[in-house]
């Protein structure tokens, strides 16, 4: 079975019809892009499933458990992490602090134990430490760990979130735009960091770009959405070459 | 039955002063984004500018009335300028406290000119002149007064902001300040402008609420201040209507709830607050805002 | 990391020292006469406030909601204390401690309750409901015959004057130290995502609403035990002592001191509450000169030569870059 089946999903707000009959199925450790000019429904689809928004229509299943109701914050524990396409951090935290927010939930004391530093503080605070260090030092941000998250460089603070997103421990993260803003150093970077965790961590991952050449790159499926349905489907190659996306694109 | 339209009338009137003070919390708010918490203290300064022209300069009630209007725009203007202006990219709450600081350097002022003592002040409307007799209900001269006031400021006001300029850009402003200065509209001008109009009505509203009243003391304005934000609130900050409809409701509100029980009038007024505010998280009026993702 | 640790240490010991020189600085200026009736009177005073401004500042400092209704709990805490006191023939070391800690949790519940309106209110709107609802205990407490409506409570036991400053000092260091471990604890840092971005804090799998009213019931219940306190340094309260007036004084503490500083707070208290009795000799001039110097302080806040002299000028103007993307 795969890991996200989403079938026919649809949100109207108003009378408009954002997403319209939306079908998705992504397997395990698979690099799934979600392209498409801009307006037509990419990130309205990340906030479906993540619980931003509450779909009219249609189902979410997450490893078999249903998403349709339930709320950012338990989707995040059942295993859907995400970023965000304007950039959102806490951005008043340090880049340590950031991670270890995420870490909320794996890593537990009680408020007591926070509040008189019992043993128990001491000792998952350092776990939690270890942890996020290492999340760090993927996206080769452990320098950076004392730093406050804004006076960050653009490209780092697109990486933070993406390590802020592996903290929570998810099946499958969401990148919303994830090379927005990068030069092409960066966005070559942010490919390699994106396969190694995909490798390392063996992990799901849905990306919405307007790079073509970072979609191509990495991504094995690609959906293209044209006004919230779907235009084609299939390997990069495959899609790419479609008269139809071809005409979306760039007119008639 | 009497006795209930008596109390609606009592509330109607209280209501319209409220409503006067709202419009101009709601004018600035719309257009700085501020909560201008001096904003009741130029209540009481009109309260004592009118007293100044009419006991002290024996002025006749007429100019006095505009000079007392005059004081207060004016004084709208400098505070702005002096206070507001250097923090207008400053985060809310700062310049919140700078408002708290203006509202007890004006009350610290008028203390130290006036003394703490409450000065006695006859109306100047001659209230049993005024009087109408309609059926068994006697409405005050005061009341008249009030609510004709009240409403020409109103539709004077909803004039000049449909249909004028000058209107036209405070309402750009207050949309889009970045977006109307490139429309090239002068936003320094606005400000100004909306904050003389705002401590304008606030004078009125003075005016009124001395006759009423008849004693000037320096903390007079507190009063009417907060209960004239809540009604701005309960209208929904930002717009007109909205502080027209939140500050008649509150007064009629109140009016009532002190008829049933005088001690808790003061809770009665605020749960209703709390509870609009619960169902309509923005106001009766507001514009509700969600934040896009 | 062990060097963090090994800093940490340092740092222990450097509070633990400063507060016991605190401690008998005030013992030997107390005790010795060497402050006048007139400050004197005013060591616990600030006691209360650096309570009132630390606890407040957890909300509006670290949680970034604006509640102008902190007099309210205080009121709460304080009638609480009273009553306790007042109606119970037990020695101070029964009566005070079961006093403070009935007055805070009293304050804690009614901060849970308050707390629920705070999860559909934001900026503006929640300040006005805090207010109100400072209004609504006040009114309350006016109209109820076992608080003496607005006669108020008398001839309270002076548990907490200057005489026996010392159980008010400790209870300063308490709430000190527990804010302080508190924010930064997984809590903390949860109510401080809160503040910096709500939406991220949700997707990162935190439940907002848990932590905005943790936060609320923590400052309610500190704001409690200083209105038992207070109520046991005047002897005499009334409904009017804990206005809304009295949560903006607390605001502006906060405020001045910097939002989300702990040590900001604690001098900011201080300072705004001896300015008044400093400025004594002034007179009639008092009041005005306390407003100027309120807003000379905020005008001068916001033109950055109080960041630059903290070194803190980068972050600020970095943050705003941020923002305006």
């Amino acid at each position: 079975m795969a890991l996200l089946e989403v079938k026919n999903l649809g949100i109207s707000f108003g009378g408009l019809r954002a997403v319209d009959q939306f079908h998705v199925s992504i397997e395990k450790r698979q690099l799934y892009g979600l392209i498409g000019p801009n307006g037509a429904g990419k990130t309205t689809i990340f906030n479906l499933l993540t619980g931003v928004y509450k779909p009219t229509e249609g189902s979410i299943l997450l490893d078999g458990i249903s998403l349709v109701g339930k709320g950012p914050a338990q989707i995040n524990q059942v295993g859907i992490a995400r970023t965000f396409q304007n950039i959102r951090l806490f951005h008043k935290m340090t880049v340590l602090d950031n991670v270890k927010v995420a870490l909320h939930n794996q890593i537990k004391y009680s408020v007591m134990e926070g509040v008189l530093r019992l043993p128990g503080y001491f000792k998952r605070e350092k776990e939690m430490d270890k942890k996020a260090l290492e999340l760090l030092e993927v996206f080769n941000l452990h320098e950076e760990a004392g730093i406050i998250a804004a006076n960050l460089p653009y490209g780092k603070q697109r990486k933070l979130e993406i390590a802020r997103a592996m903290a929570t421990n998810p099946k499958l993260i969401l990148l919303d735009e994830p090379a927005a803003g990068m030069n092409p150093n960066e966005t070559e970077e942010l490919m390699e960091n994106i396969r190694f965790i995909r490798d390392k961590f063996e992990m799901t991952i849905l990306l919405i770009e307007h790079d073509m050449k970072l979609v191509a790159g990495i991504c094995e499926q690609i959906t293209v959405l044209n006004f919230g349905t779907e235009l084609a489907s299939g390997t990069p190659d495959m899609v790419l070459n479609d008269p139809k996306v071809i005409t979306a694109y760039l007119g008639e | 039955m009497e006795n209930f339209i008596e109390i609606l009338i009592t509330g109607l009137r209280s209501g319209s002063i409220y409503a006067l003070i709202a419009l101009g919390y709601t004018m600035v708010y719309g257009i700085a984004k501020m909560i201008n918490f001096a904003h009741g203290d130029i209540i009481m300064i009109g309260a004592y500018a009118l007293y100044v022209f009419i006991e002290l300069l024996h002025m006749p009630v007429v100019p006095a009335v505009i000079c007392t209007i005059a004081v207060c725009a004016v004084l709208g203007i400098c505070i702005e300028k002096v206070a507001y202006k250097p923090l207008r990219k400053a985060t809310p709450l700062a310049v919140l406290i700078t408002a708290i600081g203006v509202s007890y350097f004006l009350q610290s002022a008028v203390l130290l000119i006036f003394g703490g003592t409450p000065i006695s002040f006859a109306s100047i409307i001659d209230s049993k002149a005024l009087s109408l007799k309609i059926g068994s209900i006697t409405l005050s001269g005061i009341t008249i007064v009030t609510l004709a006031v009240t409403t020409i400021s109103m539709i004077a006001l909803t004039l000049f902001i449909q249909k004028t300029k000058t209107g036209r850009a405070m309402r750009a402003v207050s949309e889009d300040k970045g977006a109307a200065e490139l429309m090239g509209i002068n936003v320094n001008r606005t400000i100004s402008i909306t904050f003389a109009i705002g401590s304008a009505l606030a004078a009125i509203a003075g005016i009124l609420y001395i006759c009423q009243f008849q004693s000037l003391k320096p903390t007079l304005g507190a009063l009417p201040g907060i209960k004239a934000f809540v009604a701005a609130v309960l209208g929904g900050i930002g717009s007109i209507p909205g502080a027209m409809l939140g500050g008649i409701l509150l007064g009629v509100i109140e009016s009532v709830s002190k008829n049933v029980s005088g001690e808790l009038a003061d809770a009665i007024v605020f749960g209703v607050l709390v509870v609009v505010l619960l169902v309509k998280p923005s106001g009766l009026l507001g514009k509700n805002k969600t934040e896009k993702v | 990391m062990t060097k963090n640790r090994k800093n940490d240490k340092i740092k222990i010991v450097y509070s633990i020292l400063a507060i016991v020189v605190i401690y008998i600085l005030l013992k030997i200026a107390i005790d010795g006469g060497i402050l006048n009736r007139q400050y004197r009177s005013l060591i616990v005073p600030i006691g209360i406030n650096i309570i009132l401004a630390v606890s407040l500042n957890l909300t509006t400092g670290f949680l970034g909601e604006l509640a102008l209704g902190h007099a309210g709990f205080m009121a709460i805490g304080a009638y609480v204390g009273a009553l306790i006191t007042l109606n119970m023939n037990a020695s101070v070391y029964v009566e005070l401690p079961l006093a403070l800690l009935a007055g805070g949790l009293s304050a804690a519940l009614a901060g849970l309750i308050i707390g629920i309106p705070v999860l559909r209110l934001r900026g503006d709107y929640l300040a006005i409901v805090t207010l109100a609802f400072n209004q609504i205990i006040i009114s309350i407490i006016n109209s109820m015959k076992v608080t003496n409506g607005a006669q108020g409570l008398s001839k309270i036991e002076t548990y907490t004057n200057y005489k026996h400053f010392t159980s008010a000092f400790i209870l300063v260091v308490i709430t000190i130290i527990v804010i302080r471990n508190f924010v930064h604890s997984k809590h903390g840092r949860a109510v401080c995502a809160v503040r910096d971005n709500m939406i991220a804090a949700e997707a990162s799998g935190l439940q907002v609403s848990r932590y905005k009213i943790l936060a609320f019931a923590i400052a309610a219940f500190f704001a409690g035990v200083a209105g038992v306190i207070y109520a046991h340094n005047v002897s005499i309260i009334k409904p009017t002592n804990f206005e809304y007036t009295k949560s903006i004084e607390i605001l502006v503490m906060v405020v001045l001191g910097g939002m989300g500083s702990i040590k900001g707070s604690i001098i900011a208290a201080a300072a705004l509450t001896v300015l008044p009795e400093f400025l004594r000799g002034a007179d009639d001039f008092r009041m005005l000169l306390y407003a100027t110097v309120l807003i000379v302080m905020m005008l001068f806040n916001q033109s950055g030569v109080r960041d630059r002299l903290l070194g803190k000028r980068k972050l600020l103007s970095n943050s705003k870059n941020v923002k305006g993307e």
